[in-house]
C-alpha cells in the first residue's frame, strides 16, 4: 500500500511538472504571436554572432537576427506541425480503428495489413522522400508526419475497442437494442480516451522532433519562418565560433518533448487507476 | 495437535490506516482431521488461510500464534519458511488457470517439490510425477505430465494441482476454495478425492468454503467467519444442527430449500458483508442481526462454550433457538 | 395451454469454430447447440440447469437474437427474430431484455446509474428527458434502491447493489420476458437471498416472467416451474420443476442432483472419476460415455425427447429412471 500511495504522488510530480513545461511551450507561442524582443527574421549583419548580451539575451545568429526572437517564434510553428499532425492522426485513425474493431472479418484485416504497409516504410525517410519530392514547406511536412500518426492510432483503437466490447457491458448495450454507433459513442469511446489521449501526447513529441529534423534538412519550415530545426542547421556552421548557438534551439526541443513525454506519463497514471481512487 | 492457532491477527496497511483483516482468531487441528472455514467476502477466511502459510501480503502485519507440529510460525525466517511449503504444508488454491504457470508444463511443475524437497533428480521426479497424478486419477497421466494447463480442463488442472501438492506427503493441505470455480459434478469428484486421500495418508485439511454445504459434506469441524471474527466453532453436525450463532443461523436461512414452496420467501439479512472492515468497539454484525441489542454495538461479544469444543462469540448465544 | 407461448425456440443449432493450437493442426468445431426446442409461457418462469459446455450461455444469447444461430428459429409472441428487420428488431428489444452474471462487468464504469439504467429506453428513442428521469426513479424504487442513488457510479456500490441496477435496467421498458444469466451466482449467500426475493416479486408486481439460466438448482427451483436440463449442447430432460428433481428421469439429471452438496443429507458417493473427454461421441447417446446405466443401444442411437410420465415431462433416454 506505501508503495502505491507513493507512485502514485510520483504519478503527479510528472503531471505537474509536464503540464508545466508544455504550458511554457504555449505561452511561448502565444507570446510570440503579440511581441517578441525583435522581429524574428530581421537581419542585421553588422551585430552578427554576437554572445548573449543586455541588447540580445541569446545573442544573433550569422545573420544578425536575435536568437530569443526565433527560439520564441520557432515554437510556433513545432506547435502548430504537433497540432495538426496529431490531429490528423487522431481524426483518421480512431475512424478506421472503430471500423476495425465493430466490422471485423475482412475489413478488420484490411485495416490492419495497411496499417502495417505504412508502418514498413521507416518514417523519416519517408517524410523526407514525401517533401522531397512534393517541395518542402510547413504544409507538406505536416501531412507527412500526420500520415504516420495514423496507423499507430488506428491500431491502438482497434485494440482498446475489442477491449471494451469483449466487456460484459458492451453486450450489455446491444441486448438494450443500441446500435453500432450509439454503442461507439457512448461506450466505446469514453472508455479508451485515456489510453489515447495518453498516445497523443506521446505523439506530440514525436511530432516536434520530426519537424526539427525536417527543417534541420532545409525540408520543413522555410526562411524567413522561424524553426528550431533550422536554428540547429545555422548553428552548425557556425559551432567554433559561436557554440552557444546550438544550446537554445536544442534546449528548447528537449525540454518540450520532455514535458510531453512527463505530461503523458502522469495523464495515464491520473486518468486510469484514479477511476478506482476517486471513490 | 498438529496445528494450535491462537489469538492470530492480520492487520493491513491501507490508506485510511490499520485495517484488522483477521481478528485474534483461535482455533486448531489435529492430525488427519479436517476443518472447514467458511464465510462470505469480507470474512477474513482467505487471509487466514495465507497467514498459516506465511504468504500474506508485504503491507499485511500478522501477530498473535500459528504453532504447527510444535513451532512457531508466525515471525519464522523465509527460508525457514520456504523449506515448510510445498513440504510438509501445502497449499491448494481456487483458481488452477492462474495458480499454474501457463508456460510450464503440468509435469515439470508437479516435479517442482519433488526436487526441491525431495532432491529427487529429475528422471526419478518425473517418474514420481506420473504416479501422482495417476493417483488422482487423471486418465492418460503420461499425456497429462506432458501437457501444458491451457490443454486439461478445469478439473483435470484442479487434480494436477492437487497432485503437485501432496507430492510430499504434507501433514496439512490448505484448500482455498478448490471446488468453487468448477462445475458441480466435478466438484463432487474432487472433494470425494480429497476425502480419499486424506483417509489414506492422514493429513490433515483445512477447507476454506463460502459454501456451507460442502464444508458439511467433507469437514469433521467448522469455524464461521464474519469480518474478521470467529463467530462460532464446533463440529460440524452440531453447528449445522443447531447454531448458537445468530449469523450461522442467518446463513443456513438463506439458502433455498430443498422442496420448500416455490417463491417462499427468504430469510434475508439486511445490509450487504461489510467491504472494509472498520475497527468499531462492539460486533461486527451488529445491527444486520436480528437480535442485536445495544450492548452489541459497544462492547466486543463474549466467547461462550458449550460443551467441549464448542464456542459461539455472541452476547446472546444462548437464546439462539433453531428448529429444522 | 390454449394461448401462444411467449418464447418458443425451436432446432436450434450453433457451431464454434475453434483454431487448433499450433500453424498445422485441424480447425475443430465444436458445437454449442445441438437441436434445441422449447417453449414457454407467460406468468410460468422457466429455468435452464447446466454445467459448463451445456451449451446454456449460448442459447441465451440466442434466445436475445445476441447471436445468429446455424440454423432454427426463434419466436418471441409468434413472431419470428431472425427473420426481422433490424429495426424491427430493435423495437421488439422493448419487450424481452436481459440480466447478466458479472455485476462489475456488466455496467459501464464511467457512466452514472441513471445513464446505465435509462439505456434501454434510449435505444427505443421517444421519451422526453423528464419522463425517461421518471421511470429511472420507478425502476430503481422497485429494485429496492433509492432515487438518489440515480448519480452515483458504479464502484460506489456493492456487487448485491449492482446486481439489482442491472435488474433495474432490465426492466425499464416493462419487458415480458427477461433472460437472466446466472444472476446470482457472483454474489454472497446473504445477499443472493435478497436478490431471489427480489426476482420472485418482480414476477407478481411487474409481470415479468423469467428464463433464468444457471448451475444451482436450488436456486432454479426457487423461481421456476418449469425447467430444462442441458447437457452437451441438448436438453435431455424438461418438465415441471418439483417433479423433475424430486423424481429425476435422466442419469444425468440424478447426476446433478446427487452431486449437489445439501445440508439435510450426506453426500452420495460419486462413482470414480471417468475419462474426462472433451470430444462427443460421434453416434450414440452424448451422455452415454459418463452414464453408469449405459447400454448397447444407448451408442448406437441417439435418444430423442419422448414423453415419459405425466404431467408434461419429457425425457431423452432410452431407458429412463422410474
Amino acid at each position: 500500500m506505501n508503495l502505491a500511495a507513493r507512485f502514485r504522488r510520483r504519478g503527479g510530480a510528472s503531471l505537474w511538472f509536464g503540464a508545466a513545461l508544455v504550458a511554457a511551450l504555449i505561452a511561448a507561442a502565444a507570446l510570440s504571436l503579440i511581441w517578441t524582443p525583435y522581429p524574428p527574421a530581421a537581419i542585421d549583419v553588422p551585430h552578427k554572432l554576437a554572445p548573449p548580451s543586455w541588447a540580445h539575451w541569446f545573442g544573433t545568429d550569422s545573420l544578425g537576427r536575435d536568437v530569443a526572437s526565433q527560439a520564441l517564434a520557432g515554437s510556433r510553428i513545432s506547435i502548430l506541425v504537433g497540432v495538426i499532425a496529431v490531429g490528423i492522426g487522431l481524426v483518421f485513425g480512431v475512424v478506421l480503428g472503430l471500423m476495425a474493431a465493430f466490422a471485423r472479418g475482412l475489413i478488420e484485416d484490411a485495416i490492419m495489413k495497411l496499417s502495417d504497409f505504412v508502418f514498413a516504410f521507416p518514417a523519416l525517410l519517408s517524410a523526407i522522400m514525401l517533401t522531397s519530392t512534393y517541395g518542402p514547406g510547413v504544409v507538406n511536412a505536416i501531412i507527412a508526419i500526420g500520415v504516420y500518426n495514423v496507423p499507430i492510432i488506428a491500431k491502438l483503437t482497434r485494440a482498446t475497442a475489442n477491449g471494451v466490447l469483449a466487456r460484459e457491458y458492451a453486450l450489455a448495450a446491444r441486448a438494450a437494442g443500441r446500435g453500432p454507433i450509439a454503442i461507439a459513442f457512448d461506450h466505446v469511446l469514453p472508455n479508451i480516451a485515456p489510453a489515447l489521449i495518453v498516445q497523443a501526447t506521446i505523439q506530440f513529441a514525436i511530432a516536434i522532433l520530426a519537424e526539427a529534423a525536417l527543417s534541420y534538412l532545409g525540408l520543413g519550415a522555410q526562411p524567413p519562418q522561424a524553426s528550431w530545426g533550422k536554428m540547429l542547421a545555422d548553428a552548425q556552421n557556425v559551432l567554433y565560433s559561436a557554440p552557444w548557438l546550438a544550446l537554445y534551439p536544442g534546449v528548447a526541443i528537449a525540454l518540450s518533448v520532455l514535458g510531453l513525454n512527463l505530461l503523458g506519463d502522469g495523464l495515464r497514471d491520473a486518468l486510469d487507476p484514479g477511476l478506482k481512487a476517486r471513490s | 495437535m498438529l496445528l494450535e492457532v491462537s489469538e492470530l491477527a492480520v492487520d493491513l496497511m491501507a490508506p485510511g490506516g490499520l485495517q484488522r483483516i483477521v481478528d485474534r482468531a483461535s482455533f486448531s487441528l489435529a492430525e488427519g482431521e479436517s476443518l472447514g472455514v467458511v464465510g462470505e467476502s469480507g470474512s477474513g477466511k482467505t487471509m487466514t488461510a495465507l497467514a498459516l502459510m506465511g504468504l500474506t501480503p508485504e503491507s499485511a502485519r500478522v501477530a498473535g500464534s500459528i504453532r504447527f507440529e510444535g513451532r512457531e510460525l508466525v515471525g519464522l525466517a523465509e527460508e525457514a519458511m520456504r523449506e515448510l511449503r510445498g513440504d510438509r504444508i501445502a497449499m491448494i488454491f481456487q483458481e488452477p488457470m492462474t495458480a499454474l504457470n501457463p508456460l510450464h508444463s503440468v509435469g515439470a511443475q508437479v516435479t517442482e517439490p519433488l526436487m526441491l524437497h525431495r532432491g529427487l533428480r529429475k528422471r526419478d521426479a518425473r517418474q514420481r510425477a506420473v504416479e501422482l497424478l495417476e493417483h488422482v486419477r487423471l486418465a492418460e497421466p503420461e499425456r497429462a505430465a506432458r501437457s501444458y494447463p491451457f490443454a486439461l480442463s478445469g478439473g483435470e488442472r484442479q487434480r494436477a494441482m492437487i497432485a503437485m501438492a501432496i507430492g510430499c506427503s504434507p501433514r496439512l493441505v490448505i484448500a482455498d476454495e478448490p471446488t468453487t470455480a468448477l462445475d458441480v459434478t466435478v466438484q463432487a469428484r474432487i472433494l470425494a478425492l480429497i476425502d480419499g486421500l486424506r483417509a489414506e495418508s492422514k493429513m490433515a485439511v483445512l477447507l476454506v468454503s463460502h459454501d456451507l454445504a460442502v464444508i458439511a459434506g467433507h469437514c469433521d469441524r467448522v469455524i464461521v467467519m464474519y469480518a474478521g471474527l470467529i463467530m462460532e466453532s464446533g463440529p460440524v453436525e452440531a453447528v449445522l444442527r443447531e447454531p448458537k450463532n445468530p449469523y450461522t443461523l442467518a446463513l443456513l436461512e438463506a439458502r433455498p430449500r430443498p422442496g420448500a414452496p416455490r417463491g417462499e420467501r427468504l430469510r434475508t439479512i439486511p445490509g450487504a458483508p461489510p467491504a472494509t472492515h472498520q475497527n468499531q468497539a462492539g460486533c461486527p454484525f451488529a445491527g444486520r442481526c436480528a437480535l442485536t441489542v445495544n450492548a452489541c454495538r459497544t462492547t466486543p461479544p463474549p466467547e461462550v462454550a458449550f460443551g467441549a469444543n464448542r464456542v459461539s462469540r455472541c452476547h446472546r448465544a444462548r437464546e439462539v433457538g433453531f428448529a429444522r | 395451454m390454449s394461448e401462444p407461448p411467449l418464447l418458443e425456440v425451436s432446432s436450434l443449432v450453433k457451431t464454434y469454430r475453434v483454431a487448433g493450437v499450433g500453424p498445422f493442426s485441424r480447425k475443430s468445431a465444436r458445437p454449442a447447440l445441438a437441436g434445441v426446442s422449447f417453449s414457454m409461457w407467460r406468468g410460468r418462469s422457466f429455468g435452464i440447469v447446466g454445467e459448463s459446455g451445456s451449451g446454456k450461455s449460448t442459447l441465451a444469447r440466442i434466445a436475445l437474437a445476441l447471436d445468429r444461430p446455424d440454423s432454427g428459429a426463434v419466436r418471441l409472441e409468434g413472431r419470428s427474430l431472425f427473420d426481422l428487420r433490424r429495426r424491427e428488431l430493435r423495437a421488439l428489444r422493448a419487450h424481452m431484455q436481459m440480466v447478466f452474471q458479472d455485476p462489475y462487468g456488466s455496467l459501464d464504469p464511467r457512466q452514472r446509474i441513471e445513464k446505465i439504467v435509462a439505456e434501454p429506453l434510449a435505444a427505443l428513442g421517444g421519451a422526453s428527458r423528464a419522463e425517461r428521469r421518471a421511470r429511472v426513479q420507478a425502476s430503481l424504487e422497485a429494485v429496492g434502491l433509492k432515487a438518489s442513488d440515480a448519480s452515483k457510479h458504479p464502484h460506489e456500490f456493492s456487487g448485491g447493489q449492482r446486481q439489482r441496477i442491472a435488474i433495474a435496467r432490465a426492466l425499464i421498458t416493462r419487458p415480458k420476458l427477461v433472460v437472466a444469466d446466472e444472476p446470482v451466482s457472483a454474489l454472497d449467500v446473504s445477499v443472493q437471498a435478497q436478490a431471489l426475493n427480489l426476482m420472485s416479486d418482480l414476477q407478481i408486481e411487474a409481470g415479468v416472467t423469467f428464463l433464468l439460466i444457471s448451475h444451482d438448482l436450488a436456486v432454479v427451483a426457487h423461481i421456476c416451474e418449469t425447467t430444462a436440463v442441458m447437457y452437451r449442447g441438448r436438453i435431455v430432460e424438461i418438465g415441471p420443476t418439483d417433479a423433475l428433481f424430486a423424481q429425476p428421469a435422466h442419469p444425468y439429471t440424478r447426476e446433478l442432483i446427487d452431486a449437489t452438496p445439501r445440508l439435510d443429507r450426506p453426500m452420495r458417493v460419486a462413482p470414480p472419476a471417468p475419462a474426462n473427454g472433451l470430444e462427443a461421441p460421434s453416434k450414440g447417446c452424448v451422455y452415454a460415455p459418463r452414464c453408469p446405466f449405459a447400454r448397447a443401444r444407448c451408442r448406437d442411437e441417439e435418444p430423442t425427447l419422448d414423453a415419459a410420465f405425466d404431467g408434461g415431462r419429457r425425457v431423452a433416454c432410452h431407458f429412463p429412471l422410474t
